[in-house]
């Protein structure tokens, strides 16, 4: 068996006003189906005993979770070695029902940004407003960060969860780096 | 700046999170249609100063393709709506007609 390593090797950053560490081997599993289908939800919730998120939510516990991606899209956060027998579990939950779900572990990075300017370290990077009272915890948010596409939500108060394509993970960490230089608070919430 | 709330996901975000797909509600005229109809599809659009309609899709978000109504000189979006209609709700024309009781874009008014 091959050692699964992820894209930057679980690297942390911490000489900036937010620390940024790469979370390494997260479980993921991209759902797609009709979200009100009571199959498709079970199967997500089986794979995680956590509930279903509302409407452009998030339902993560530790290194488990479900996101509300879109109106027939769920992605499904569980520990990187229970990933196949999730799918496996997934699928025959799922049945005949018009549905797909698939591993997406190794496609994805997961950075971690905390401390106390997390918050506006994130928004000088995305165009999402993240006053404390429009982004909380629970929320989940798909857009670009930067030039690339990402995900993220507030996992914790201060501590906010960023998903991105591998291939441009070095690129999200650089990102994230630049960002969080010393010297660099806005002090803007 | 131009901000949209895409009516698939709710979520309401500036311009370069989307994706512009150009003039909305264009009738296809394919093989076996006249030169004319042909040409009409593929090359003539409005190109309003004012009221317009146009296709956008949510590139960076969930993804999904709908329709805006907005006004190409002050940027102010009228509304959202479905991809999967093939003219401007009433609700958005009502909404249009509220503050610019005089517009027509094509066969709408
Ligand atoms: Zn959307």
């Amino acid at each position: 068996m091959s050692n699964a390593v992820s894209a930057l090797n679980g690297v942390t950053w911490a000489q900036g006003i937010a620390t940024v560490t790469e979370v390494p081997l997260q479980g993921m599993i991209t759902l797609r189906g009709q979200l009100t289908d009571a199959k498709v939800k079970k199967a997500a919730m089986s794979a995680t005993s956590l509930e279903m998120p509302g409407h452009g939510q998030a339902n993560c516990v530790d290194d488990r979770g479900i996101c509300w991606m879109s109106p027939d899209e769920l992605l499904v956060l569980c520990p990187y070695d229970a990933v196949s027998t999730n799918l496996k579990q997934m699928q025959g939950v799922l049945g005949d029902v018009h549905s797909l779900c698939v591993n997406v572990s190794d496609a994805r990075a997961v950075f971690d940004l905390s401390g106390d300017n997390a918050r506006e370290v994130l928004a000088k990077l995305v165009p999402v407003d993240l006053a404390p009272d429009q982004f909380t915890v629970g929320m989940f948010r798909r857009t670009r960060m930067a030039q690339v596409p990402a995900a993220f939500w507030l996992h914790d108060n201060d501590s906010f969860r960023i998903i991105c394509f591998r291939s441009q993970a070095q690129y999200v960490f650089d990102l994230l780096t630049v960002a969080s230089q010393r010297g660099s608070a806005v002090d803007v919430f | 700046m131009l901000i949209l709330t895409c009516p698939n996901c709710g979520q309401t975000g500036e311009e370069t999170e989307f994706h512009a797909g150009g003039e909305a509600h264009l009738k296809r005229f394919g093989p076996g249609s006249s030169d004319g109809d042909f040409e009409e599809y593929l090359f003539m659009r409005e190109n309003p100063k004012g009221v317009h309609f146009e296709r956008w899709r949510h590139v960076y978000g969930c993804g999904k393709w709908f329709h805006a109504a907005r006004c190409t000189t002050t940027l102010e979006v009228f509304g959202t709506y479905s991809a999967q209609v093939t003219e401007p709700p009433k609700e958005i024309c009502d909404k249009i007609s509220k503050k610019r009781p005089d517009w027509s874009w094509r066969a709408f008014s």
